[in-house]
């Protein structure tokens, strides 16, 4: 009945993971009560879970990715004591314990923070920044935001019911293999990403057609913004690197499932295979997370800098031939499989090749800053802190693409402060200055400064002091996920990068601060413009919040940087423009269809990873049934009328003729010093 | 500089989004090139494990080019009367669409049957896919193919059943349109395998 589920899965002899357990579900069962008691759950329902507003489904996007961060961090938090302690000794963590934590570690951080947070920031900014009211496919943009959420879940559920997978981030074979993880842990990992892994290929086409096909009128390629072209890149590298990743897992699982032979060590299978086609995804995704950083930090460093971006026509072309590099170096990351000197040579020299186009970017940004009259809000904090920080990671990437280096650094810390330096220092500095950036145009009021710099400083500062230790381990030789170790000369280094991560986490404790304390002072916060940073493209033309439809006319781009153009014109003629001609706006309605859809996904994968055949069953046809009932809809949209749009453009309208007055009295005093 | 000169379809930039056909027809291109990597991924690893047969059965030894061709044929077939059933929609004709779509259903059906029927005669040879690594990629690549025919007919099944309740709204017309892309383009995979996995292993 139960398939392979018993008590047994529940574990009970594990204190840690016990307490892990019994404190996630005290926290959830503990907000669904709150929400419960406190009656927002039809308000909850309408407005967030069934939303197809691509504004609500990019801010619910971050707040997955800043909740799975939360469950992350803990794990390296735990990681980081266990090697501190663990010289000559077991430390606390038993090995099978602290296998999956380093897996469940990394699996979390890449497939449920770093995708999750760009993919809502883009879901958020980029039909704002074209001018547009929604993106291609609304409904579909809600599937994918629940699938994502039920990898999350069933990731996360792993820690309650069974174990998760003791293989690492990226579940080599033959180690994989039902011979090796006979347990369920492979199973949570392999379902959870193949079902997280369609709803980030539903978001890659959605986002694609939505900026090659919808645009303001006037915005031709040449003039989008550059945060718009690296989101391009990122989804056109979605839709052609997640299916292989789909394709990959499916053959494991079929291996483990049906007895196939693909990466077995027996009957012809070739566990090599699995390597190379993994890493034709995995190279192709860092690049998918770290464009859209690089496209937020075009933007704050243009904004804050007050400058048009430096190269804007370089930038772009940069962008796109990292997209199209990007597929051209995965072997590196197995030079030491013995593909033979010819092969490791090219793609070293491939991989070194991609550092040319990020070093244009890197100039770029410099030049843009260069003569500006900067700003350094904590948004350009972040920006300029990343700039630093990722030219180092970028050249110990470099240092790791020679082959003969790689051999010795293979597997070491060395690869793992490298690849931690450009993912947080990149990765997750863009989404965090994107998320700060781009905060007051979700909620229309801003974050704390003071506090937000404090938490920069803690983050940079334990950034620092966690991985460069690293390198020096790496260097001296200790290899990665050790669980125990005897040499008393790694202590001090592990003691510091544990320090480090203390440092770290007084930086999240700072931002949840700041952000409970921008919340409770919002009201004092409040910018009614709906331009908080001076900012120079269409979001800020808007209103923030902006308005269900974003824009009441569709704005008329005629150059480069739209909004800053409209606003100067604004200044000369100190006037808004002419109000336009409100019409009535057909906007789509909200469906729980992603929900439901997401339900089933967690229904068949549970099923699937115990082997319950019924309830797979009962979770195919929930998810047919889902489909059909949303094909048969009748009434897609909801009408605003024309009214009620003047009424909203024209509350936006009277700010900004308040603010432009304000502006204009600046100019004037300052005048005589220019 | 004039950018819109850099671009002949300036038109649509200057035009602001495209229509609704336009945007559901291109978004389900992207889809179907992100289902043909997908596929590349599988031939890919049909082309490594070709030769690991691991002392069992080869593809000479097994693949019969004569269920093959039939099978070819009725995949080909069903392009053809969905092309029919395209037209008819086009003229707004629900006897003839109705038809045109169960012709295509059938024929779909009949090459699912047949490939199922090779499936079968395969495993009761012993030339099941947990026998090697080549008959595992052989298995997982024609059978993916098999899948999405099996998904197409369902949703060729709702489909037909929206047409009759719902007549040819503009929403079903852009499903249809959907529908046949991916049906024709999985007569191309089909081709692929044909030319790959058949051809090339009866090849003498």
């Amino acid at each position: 009945m139960f398939g392979k589920l018993t008590w047994q899965a529940i574990p009970f002899n594990e204190p840690i993971a016990l307490g892990a357990a019994a404190l996630i579900g005290f926290v959830m069962c503990g907000v669904l009560i709150w929400v419960g008691v406190k009656g927002y759950v039809p308000y909850l329902w309408r407005e967030w879970i069934t939303s197809v507003d691509h504004k609500r489904i990019g801010i619910m996007y971050c707040l997955l990715a800043m909740i799975m961060l939360l469950r992350g961090f803990i794990d390296a938090l735990m990681m980081r004591s266990q090697q501190a302690m663990a010289l000559h000794s077991a430390g606390f963590l038993p090995p099978e314990h602290y296998d999956q934590i380093f897996s469940a570690h990394g699996t979390i951080m890449i497939f449920f923070v770093a995708m999750p947070f760009v993919i809502g920031l883009m879901n958020f900014a980029v039909p704002l920044q074209l001018g547009v009211r929604d993106v291609a496919f609304p409904t579909l943009n809600s599937v994918s935001l629940w699938l994502t959420a039920a990898g999350s879940f069933l990731v996360t559920l792993s820690l309650v019911v069974g174990e998760f997978a003791r293989t690492g981030w990226l579940a080599y074979p033959p180690l994989s293999e039902l011979t090796y993880s006979p347990g369920v842990g492979v199973d949570y990992y392999l379902w959870a990403l193949e079902i997280s892994g369609i709803g980030t290929l539903m978001t890659g086409i959605n986002m694609a057609t939505t900026i090659l096909k919808m645009r303001a009128p006037g915005l031709s390629y040449t003039r989008m913004p550059i945060f718009c072209w690296t989101s391009l890149a990122s989804n056109l590298l979605i839709i052609a690197a997640f299916p292989i990743l789909t394709a990959v897992l499916s053959m494991l699982l079929l291996d483990r499932y049906c007895g196939f032979h693909f990466f077995t060590n027996e009957a012809g299978g070739n566990p090599m295979m699995f390597v190379n086609l993994i890493w034709a995804w995995g190279h192709p995704e860092v690049y998918i997370l770290i464009l859209p950083a690089f496209g937020i930090f075009s933007e704050v460093i243009s904004t804050f800098s007050g400058k048009p971006l430096f190269g804007y026509r370089s930038m772009v072309a940069a962008t796109m031939v990292i997209c199209i590099l990007s597929f051209m170096v995965w072997l590196h990351h197995f030079f030491t499989m013995g593909a033979g000197g010819d092969v490791n040579g090219i793609f070293g020299i491939m991989s070194m090749v991609i550092a040319v186009p990020t070093g244009v970017k890197i100039f770029n940004w410099l030049f843009t800053m260069y003569g500006g009259r900067v700003r350094f809000t904590s948004a350009m904090l972040w920006s300029v802190g990343f700039m630093v920080t990722f030219v180092i990671g970028g050249m110990t990437g470099v240092l790791l693409a020679v082959p003969p280096a790689d051999f010795i650094l293979h597997n070491s810390l060395f690869l793992v402060a490298h690849f931690h330096n450009v993912i947080i220092g990149g990765v997750l500095f863009g989404a965090l200055a994107g998320s700060t950036y781009w905060f007051p145009k979700a909620f229309g009021f801003k974050l704390d400064e003071r506090l937000g710099k404090a938490a920069f400083w803690c983050w940079l500062s334990g950034f620092y002091l966690a991985f460069m230790p690293l390198y020096v381990l790496g260097l001296m030789g200790m290899t990665r996920r050790m669980q125990h170790y005897d040499q008393p000369q790694w202590r001090p280094w592990l003691l510091a990068a544990a320090a480090g991560v203390v440092l770290i986490l007084c930086g999240i404790v700072l931002q949840v601060v700041q952000l409970f304390v921008s919340i409770r002072t919002r009201d004092r916060r409040r910018e009614p413009t709906g331009d908080p940073w001076d900012g120079r493209t269409l979001e800020w033309a808007t209103a923030s919040p902006p308005p269900v439809f974003n824009f009441a006319v569709y704005p008329n781009v005629t150059g480069e940087e739209p909004y800053w153009g409209m606003k100067q014109r604004a200044l000369e003629s100190m006037q808004l423009a002419q109000e336009p001609q409100y019409e009535t706006i057909e906007i789509p309605r909200n469906t729980p269809t992603g929900f439901v859809t997401a339900f089933f996904a967690v229904v068949t994968g549970f099923a699937m990873i115990w082997h319950i055949w019924w309830l797979v069953t009962v979770g195919l046809i929930g998810a047919y049934a889902t489909f059909v009932v949303f094909a048969w809809r009748d009434v897609s949209e909801t009408e605003i009328p024309a009214e009620e749009v003047a009424r909203i453009d024209r509350a936006n309208r009277t700010a900004r003729a308040a603010a432009l007055q304000r502006m204009a009295a600046r100019q004037k005093e300052q005048e005589p010093v220019a | 500089m004039n950018t819109v000169a850099l671009h002949p379809q300036g038109a649509t930039d200057s035009a602001g989004p495209a229509s609704r056909r336009i945007i559901v027809g291109y978004g389900f291109w992207l889809f179907l090139l992100s289902d043909i990597i997908m596929f590349s991924a599988f031939f890919a690893t049909y082309a490594v494990l070709s030769g690991a047969t691991d002392g069992g059965p080869t593809a000479a030894q097994l693949f019969d080019s004569r269920n093959v061709a039939v099978e070819t044929a009725c995949l080909l077939a069903s392009s053809f009367a969905c092309g029919m059933a395209s037209l008819a929609v086009g003229e707004r004709n629900q006897l003839w669409t109705q038809i045109a779509l169960l012709a295509t259903g059938v024929l779909g059906a009949a090459f699912l049957a047949l490939e199922i029927k090779e499936f079968e005669s395969l495993v009761a040879r012993g030339a099941g896919p947990t026998r090697s690594g080549f008959l595992s990629a052989f298995f997982t690549l024609v059978g993916c193919h098999g899948l999405h025919i099996t998904a197409g007919l369902l949703w060729l099944g709702t489909m037909m059943a929206q047409f009759l309740a719902k007549g040819f709204r503009e929403t079903i017309r852009h499903r249809f349109l959907c529908f046949s892309l991916f049906w024709h383009a999985l007569d191309i995979i089909w081709i692929a395998i044909f030319s790959l996995v058949y051809l090339n292993g009866t090849r003498v």
